[in-house]
């Protein structure tokens, strides 16, 4: 392998950065090695963890669709118009970025919980949050909402507003150009952030522990499911969690190529 | 917080220069004790663990409470303990035949399960087949872990099917579900109950006798110093730590 | 559509009262910062201003005082800067079917008013192409096509040239010509050859407000604005068109570029600017077409460079050529400039 030096890195910053590379590689590379190759497909194609599985992929995928569906018009209100307390409402948006994903499972029982803010409105309505699959689908866009808000918020920044502005003046109505401007403008921003998003819900753990519970189809997503594994099957549980980094992999060269193709 | 604390113990396995190395070597009368234990006991062994400070001068007791099976992963992978206590005799099997205990495991304490409800107990639940209500929301531990076997025993012995809306990954998860009034029951032990005092309601069953679960103690192969590990698994299982025990609750083996 | 405009705009100190006939094409000369972006942003509805209000027609666009306010899309006010923005993600058609398909028209129908507008610029062959795949000029062409489409009551263009290779401006400038016949429009330009050609007055604004405003011919010939004076300093040869050049009235003959085909003997003008003229002491070898003889009448000095009166022209010279040449009042020059650098146009 040859280094082409484009901007003069200093050759000593080479070392950290292989060690943090390491670092990072390391403890996956270690994670294959305890891989028990030869109950490998026995393991992860067990019902549990196929339940496990299936109940990730699906509430990742209602999580991201809901982070869609509310974070693109969160982006657009924080990217196109001004108001006062607009930087302070984005800091608390973003706020699921940096909060440990317990603390966001605490205050969502707060909020959802039988005993909480909306609990008794939602139990009007008819609805069961507590200890339901949508309780996890909360937890997960809780987390992974602010992943889609950030990215697109950055792409309508770059993007700008002129060709809005152009449309406007061409007689289309903002809805109008919502729809055949700036979507199709801010698309690779918006396929980026759903990736993240769903990236983010796959790996969500703590806010759903805490706030849904763990029953196997119902709450028990795959991170559960290989924490719960640990206790009696550790081999499952390295296998699962094989099948999560695999997933993960995935999922950011996905990312790395709507980055590439963007614009 | 468990993974914080693996994460933490590797940091300083890595680090290597711990300070329990220097304190293992060190000939004076300062000695410390590490000791693993279930997170259930915390609160009795911390008691514990002052008396027999209080006892012996010169050495201190330093606690890792947390999942007897993370314990004993912690313990193979060379955790510097030199007394592991555990809240089920399979995980203390599991150090057994990991060829990582130095004595003779000792039974020290045995617990129950307890239903445990609100206060308010809303689903009126006053027996163990109550939990099979339509419509009562009970969560219980997962039969991966002590206390879920435990109420898979009972459910077995009374020949009831429990439906929990979820099966937790330990009994401070299921005792929170029901503290927080999301869940209308749960099946924890006798000592959690006690411990929650005045959050929750405890109703006692008299299919628990069928689920006995004991906790086992036994000091470590390669402990620091054998003889004040043995003397402290002795102290425990002994009268001082069983009327410390019997206070949080505990029922002798 | 005839356009009555008063505004104001604080932050921007821009202060202006404009009233533009229908059919009627009117520039908008000025330097950099004297507001005149601000003044079609106000029209078109994408700055509002603090006060004033706007009338296209008998539609009241905004009456700041009354709280009438018509947004952008509803207000028929096309608006061409000097940077495309083709829709990137759409083809050229497309782009230009945008306005039809806003206004609530069929793809199909869309598409064909789309052809014609293309046609119109001659551009019909770019039809399917991405604005990634065309040049800057055939971009502006279609942009230009694009903004006629939404069938404007007023197009506002906004240095629409300004950013061209200089090599497509004068066929842009063909294309507007063409197609602002007879519409209304304001153009925005610190081009005068854009305010000559294209425009039936002209309005100099300078500091935000406007300083001076009659019929181009009229402003250019006889200034009175600063802005407008140094406009004039453009080299107006007036005269009688003979094939591509002009033979003006003291007999010289100066050769150019036409935009159009130029009828034989009629009224003509050759244009050219000043930094496009050399000065020589002598009469300068080979056989430049455009060589004038004349007497410097005064020297005026513009930052780096002196811009050399004559009787007649003007030229500018950097100050080394100045002491080097040794020029000074009342010095016999001969003043070239290469044909390519005239535009001739019908007066």
């Amino acid at each position: 392998m040859s280094l082409t030096q484009q901007s003069g890195v200093p050759r000593w910053v080479l070392v950290p950065a292989a060690l943090g590379a390491a670092f990072v590689v390391l403890p996956l590379v270690a994670l294959v090695t305890r891989v028990e190759w030869g109950s490998f497909f026995s393991l992860i194609t067990s019902d549990s963890s196929q339940a496990a599985l299936w109940l990730s992929l699906r509430t990742s995928a209602a999580s991201t669709l809901l982070c869609v569906v509310l974070g693109v018009p969160m982006a657009l209100v924080l990217a196109r118009t001004t108001f006062r307390g607009q930087s302070l409402l984005r800091s608390l948006v973003l706020l699921p970025l940096v909060l440990p994903p317990v603390v966001g499972g605490i205050a969502l029982l707060y909020t959802f919980g039988r005993k909480g803010l909306l609990g008794e409105t939602i139990d009007v309505l008819g609805l069961q949050i507590a200890f339901s699959t949508t309780a996890v689908v909360i937890a997960q866009t809780f987390v992974a909402l602010p992943f889609m808000v950030v990215s697109l918020e950055g792409t309508l920044r770059t993007v700008g507003e002129r060709y809005e502005v152009v449309a406007a003046t061409l007689g289309a109505r903002p809805t109008t150009v919502l729809r055949r401007v700036t979507l199709p403008l801010v698309l690779p921003g918006l396929a980026a952030g759903a990736v993240l998003s769903f990236a983010r819900a796959l790996g969500e753990f703590g806010a759903t522990i805490t706030f849904a519970g763990s029953l196997e189809g119902v709450t028990r997503t795959l991170p559960l499911e290989i924490y719960l594994q640990r206790e009696t099957d550790p081999d499952a549980a390295v296998a699962l969690s094989l099948v999560l980094v695999v997933v993960a992999v995935l999922v950011i060269g996905l990312v790395r190529g709507t980055r590439s193709t963007a614009l | 917080m468990r993974r914080l604390a693996a994460a933490l113990l590797l940091l300083v396995t890595l680090a290597g220069c711990s300070d329990d190395a220097r304190d293992r070597t060190t000939d004076g009368p300062e000695k410390t004790l590490q000791v693993y234990a279930a997170a259930s006991v915390q609160n009795a062994f911390t008691e514990i663990g002052k008396r027999f400070e209080d006892a012996n001068d010169g050495v201190t007791v330093k606690f890792t409470f947390g999942g007897s099976s993370d314990l004993v992963a912690q313990i193979e992978q060379g955790a510097p303990a030199d007394v592991f206590a555990s809240a089920d005799t399979a995980n203390m099997d599991k150090a057994v035949k990991a060829r990582v205990v130095g004595g003779v495991p000792q039974d020290f304490a045995s617990n129950t399960l307890e239903i445990v409800t609100p206060p308010d107990n809303p689903a009126h639940i006053e027996s163990l087949r109550d939990l099979t209500k339509r419509g009562a929301k009970v969560v219980v531990c997962a039969p991966e872990v002590p206390c879920g076997a435990a109420a898979a025993r009972v459910e077995k012995a009374a020949g009831l099917t429990i439906k929990p809306v979820s099966e937790e990954q330990s009994v401070t998860d299921v005792l929170g579900k029901v503290i927080s009034g999301e869940a209308d029951a749960g099946l924890v032990y006798v000592t959690d109950v006690l411990g929650a005092g005045a959050k929750v309601h405890g109703v006692t069953f008299p299919e628990s006798r069928r689920a006995v679960n004991t906790y086992p103690i036994a000091s470590l192969r390669g402990a620091d110093d054998e003889t004040l590990a043995a003397y402290f698994t002795d102290y425990v299982v002994g009268p001082e730590g069983q009327s410390v025990l019997s206070t949080y609750g505990f029922q002798k083996p | 559509m005839s356009l009555h405009l008063e505004a104001t705009v604080a932050d921007r100190d821009v202060d202006v009262s404009l009233d533009i006939a229908d059919g009627e094409v009117v520039a908008i000369l000025g330097p950099n910062g004297a507001g005149k972006s601000t003044v079609l942003a106000a029209i078109a509805g994408v700055l509002r201003p603090d006060a004033g209000r706007g009338v296209l027609g008998d539609d009241v666009l905004f009456d700041i005082g009354a709280g009438t306010w018509q947004p952008a899309y509803a207000r028929g006010t096309a608006l061409l800067a000097q940077d495309p923005l083709l829709f990137p993600h759409l083809d050229a058609v497309d782009n230009v079917a945008f306005g039809p398909r806003s206004a609530g028209r069929t793809r199909a129908q869309s598409r064909a008013t789309a052809m014609t507008w293309l046609a119109e610029v001659d551009a019909a062959e770019l039809a399917r192409r991405k604005p990634s795949d065309l040049s800057g000029g055939q971009a502006q062409r279609i942009a230009v096509a694009r903004a006629l489409a939404a069938e404007p009551r007023l197009l506002l263009l906004d240095e629409p040239m300004a950013a061209l290779d200089i090599t497509v401006v004068p066929a842009m400038r063909q294309v507007l010509k063409r197609v602002l016949a007879g519409r209304s429009a304001i153009i925005v330009t610190h081009d005068v050859l854009d305010a000559l050609l294209l425009a039936d007055r002209v309005v100099v604004m300078e500091g935000g407000r406007i300083v001076e405003e009659g019929p181009t011919k009229e402003v250019l010939e006889r200034p009175r604005s600063t802005f407008g004076a140094g406009i004039a300093g453009l080299n107006l040869m007036r005269g009688r068109s003979v094939g591509t050049a002009v033979c003006t009235a003291s007999g010289s003959l100066v050769s150019g570029l036409s935009d159009e085909s130029l009828p034989e003997d009629t009224d003509a003008v050759a244009v050219f600017s000043p930094s496009a003229v050399g000065v020589y002491v002598e009469p300068p070898a080979g056989s430049p077409r455009n060589v004038f003889a004349s007497t410097i009448r005064e020297l005026e000095p513009r930052g780096a460079q002196v811009r050399v009166r004559t009787d007649e022209l003007s030229a500018d010279v950097t100050l080394p050529v100045v002491a080097e040449l040794d020029l000074v009042p009342g010095k016999q020059v001969f003043l070239v400039v290469k044909a390519s650098e005239v535009t001739i146009y019908p007066a």
